[in-house]
């Protein structure tokens, strides 16, 4: 089987779907003819045709909103933004009308919409191209919000998600496109090819939304992470030998709150890790229910290692992005209490 | 595409109901003829002079763009856009319009600065994100802020400062200010709402403001008809309005200084906003990250029908004897030397590569006016 990358993995995973289910659509700026600016769907047009894969004109909110209208009549519409800072022209019709519409219906209508967005910094995209944006969605009630770390993860989730009947927030950090990265930018980068979850199977299979994975196990301490926080709490683990317990969350809502409870229990410490801004970020969400879960089995407070909250500065990237040493610091602090 | 005469489109008085200029919405106003004669009664009527600080300015956004993009293939500088072929509506209308006249315009108008004699110095190091970067490297490359040129902040977000504009320019009414505004979007990007917005409250607040579309046929790999381009012209949006609308060749000096200077003056004398679509042609690639050889005949450019804005021009100030092939080389080439002079004071301050920029402590700062407790232990916790 050769190896994948995660854009190879993304565009797989809609190939197959466009495949299987003829309700299956996907739009998004440049994404028919040209393929994407990111060739996530490089390919599709051609071979499943323009009323399947098309062009939209630039405007996110027009896009969800006839995605909502798609919806209703039956179809299954992927839309992609072309970088989730991009999405909050759309986030009336995402949170006033696709989240809430099975509610607001009595489960008359609903929008089995996967909204699709390359999230996350490490390109040098200024403010604009590398905003993690997760907590806005996870907010809002009747949103279900993932985002991989890995081809394998990428393609299963992905194809979950478009057959998931609710809305799915789906951010695919561009950073980990076209390799693992592990937060060391003056370090050559690695592709796909050589790592194991590159193997991805070139047809159909899931992976479940809402489930967890551990990418190491370990007693020290937990780190909760998802993205390409995962890749840089790895490094982070190996350079500083802290034998962490790395959990992959996946999904943020629903959260496996099952895998988080059990490590935290095991470890009794908790480091969480993300690259979006700190105040309110989903970092809170998770510090405050492992506090509910956990409270007895907690040795230490728990540790929140995220971006600063300030705008993505295009020059500090570095100084911004909380990488190994950053993360680190933060288990030798959640270990020594 | 009908290929539209120049000197055929008449000039109304500046005064006239909104109405009476919509015909214009589905012609070209032109004024420079093949030959480079200057006809019709859109002719501004410059002086050469006049004429020759515009080619300069024009030739000049050139050579700076030419060199910001292989600096960025050098990896000095992380992105880059050029306006190659648009040069013409940046710096005609800022010509056109008063030094202190504000504009909210886009990552393609490089030219309103240049024009306005803003110092090339001065964007590089915004480019470079170095330690003269008045910005203090917080913004990618291109997206300047000049506050003293009556620029506002660009942004990534398209369409964002559409809306922004007629507020300026409503605030200005407000206070009686002589000032008006003036605003640029792509014509892709006419497909977002604040579009809509900004044309529903020029039209019900009669804002003095001149709202650009800057129809360079692309926008990314998507051709003008994603946004509708094909159905109706830009201009024609006005129509729904009530708006004024003018359409004009936008790679023709002459016609863009004399259809800005019209609605300048409509909006000034307060008889309401103007819609102008400037029709021309994004002769270089999207940006430093796109390859147009993936969506469009690489020769399109090259068979464009209104030609370049510079050799109109310069073929024009020669025909009237003002201007030589011969002075125009050498103009390209002191523009060249000179660019590149001041990019070697720029790269001494600093490149985004090598540094230095501003201090890291800085990050921190302008988030609010005062740093509440929050930041000043983030950044400590930085340790910087
Ligand atoms: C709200 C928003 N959506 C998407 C983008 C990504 N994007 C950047 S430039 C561009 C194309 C703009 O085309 P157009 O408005 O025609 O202007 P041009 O670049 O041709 O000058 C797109 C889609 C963005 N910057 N902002």
């Amino acid at each position: 089987m050769p190896g994948m990358s995660m854009v190879q993995a993304l565009n797989s995973a809609i190939d197959v779907m466009l495949g299987r289910d003829p309700d299956v659509v996907i739009f998004g700026e440049d994404v028919g003819y040209y393929g994407g600016v990111f060739r996530v769907t490089e390919g599709l047009q051609k071979k499943h045709g323009d009323h399947r894969v098309f062009d939209a004109p630039i405007a996110e909110g027009g896009m969800l909103g006839t995605a909502v209208g798609m919806g209703a009549y039956g179809l299954r519409p992927i839309v992609e933004i072309q970088f989730a800072d991009y999405i909050y022209p759309a986030t009336d019709q995402l949170i006033s009308a696709a989240a809430r519409l099975r509610y607001r219906s009595g489960g008359e209508f609903w929008a089995p919409i996967t909204v699709r967005a390359p999230c996350g910094g490490g390109i040098f995209g200024g403010q604009t191209h590398s905003q993690s944006v997760e907590a806005i969605f996870t907010h809002v009630c009747g949103l279900k919000t993932v985002i991989p770390s890995n081809p394998y993860d990428a393609k299963g989730l992905l194809i979950s998600a478009i057959e998931d009947d609710d809305p799915v927030v789906f951010f695919e950090p561009k950073r980990l496109y076209n390799g693992p990265f592990d937060g060391h930018p003056d370090r050559p980068s690695v592709p796909w090819t050589q790592h194991p979850q590159s193997e991805v199977p070139d047809g159909y299979y899931t992976v479940p939304l809402g489930q967890a994975a551990v990418a190491r196990p370990g007693d020290a301490v937990t780190v909760l992470a998802y993205g390409t926080m995962v890749h840089v709490a790895l490094a982070a683990a190996e350079e500083a030998e802290i034998d962490a317990e790395i959990i992959d969350l996946r999904t943020l809502l629903p959260l496996d709150i099952d895998t988080v409870v059990d490590s935290v229990k095991k470890t009794g410490r908790c480091v969480i890790a993300h690259e979006a801004t700190r105040t309110c970020g989903y970092g809170a969400e998770l510090a405050a229910l492992v506090q509910e879960h956990c409270f007895y089995h907690l040795e230490a407070p728990i540790v929140r290692v995220t971006g600063w909250d300030t705008p993505y500065p295009h020059i500090f990237e570095w100084e911004y992005f909380p990488g190994p040493q950053r993360v680190a610091d933060g288990m030798r602090r959640a270990i020594e209490g | 595409m009908p290929r539209f005469a120049a000197g055929a489109v008449e000039r109304p008085d500046i005064a006239v109901p909104a109405q009476q200029t919509h015909p214009l919405a589905y012609q070209l106003i032109r004024v420079l003829d093949d030959e480079g004669a200057a006809v019709g009664a859109w002719d501004p009527k410059l002086s050469p002079e006049t004429l020759r600080r515009g080619l300069r300015a024009m030739m000049l956004t050139r050579a700076y763009d030419d060199r910001m993009f292989r600096q960025q293939r050098q990896g000095k500088i992380s992105f880059y856009m050029k306006c190659t072929g648009e040069e013409a509506i940046g710096v005609g209308q800022a010509f056109a319009l008063a030094p202190d006249d504000m504009l909210f315009a886009t990552y393609r108008q490089q030219g309103l600065l240049i024009a306005r004699d803003w110092p090339i110095l001065d964007m590089m190091c915004e480019c470079y994100s170095n330690s003269h970067d008045r910005l203090k490297g917080r913004q990618l490359p291109v997206l300047y802020s000049a506050r003293a040129a009556s620029f506002f902040s660009l942004a990534g977000n398209l369409g964002i400062q559409y809306p922004q504009a007629v507020g300026w320019a409503m605030a200005s009414a407000i206070k009686g200010d002589h000032r008006i505004a003036a605003s640029w979007i792509g014509e892709g990007s006419t497909a977002e709402p604040d579009f809509h917005h900004a044309l529903t409250f020029a039209s019900v607040y009669r804002a003095p403001v001149i709202l650009n579309v800057v129809n360079n046929q692309w926008a990314i790999s998507s051709h003008q008809e994603i946004a509708g381009g094909e159905a109706a012209t830009f201009a024609a949006r006005a129509i729904g309005f009530g708006l004024a609308s003018l359409r004009v060749d936008g790679n023709d000096f002459l016609a863009v200084y004399g259809a800005t200077q019209w609605a300048a003056e409509r909006a000034r004398a307060n008889h309401g906003a103007t819609l102008i679509e400037m029709f021309t042609y994004r002769a270089a690639p999207h940006s430093t990250s796109d390859d147009p050889t993936r969506y469009r005949p690489e020769n399109e450019g090259r068979n464009w029908p209104y030609g370049d804005p510079i050799e109109r021009l310069s073929r024009h100030l020669i025909r009237l004897g003002e201007w030589s092939p011969e002075r125009h080389k050498q103009l390209e080439a002191e523009l060249v030397d000179y660019v590149r002079e001041v990019g070697r004071e720029a790269e001494s301050y600093g490149t985004m590569q090598t540094g230095p920029h501003f201090s890291v402590r800085t990050m921190f700062e302008d988030v609010f006016k005062e740093m509440p407790w929050h930041l000043r232990r983030q950044r400590q916790e930085l340790g910087v």
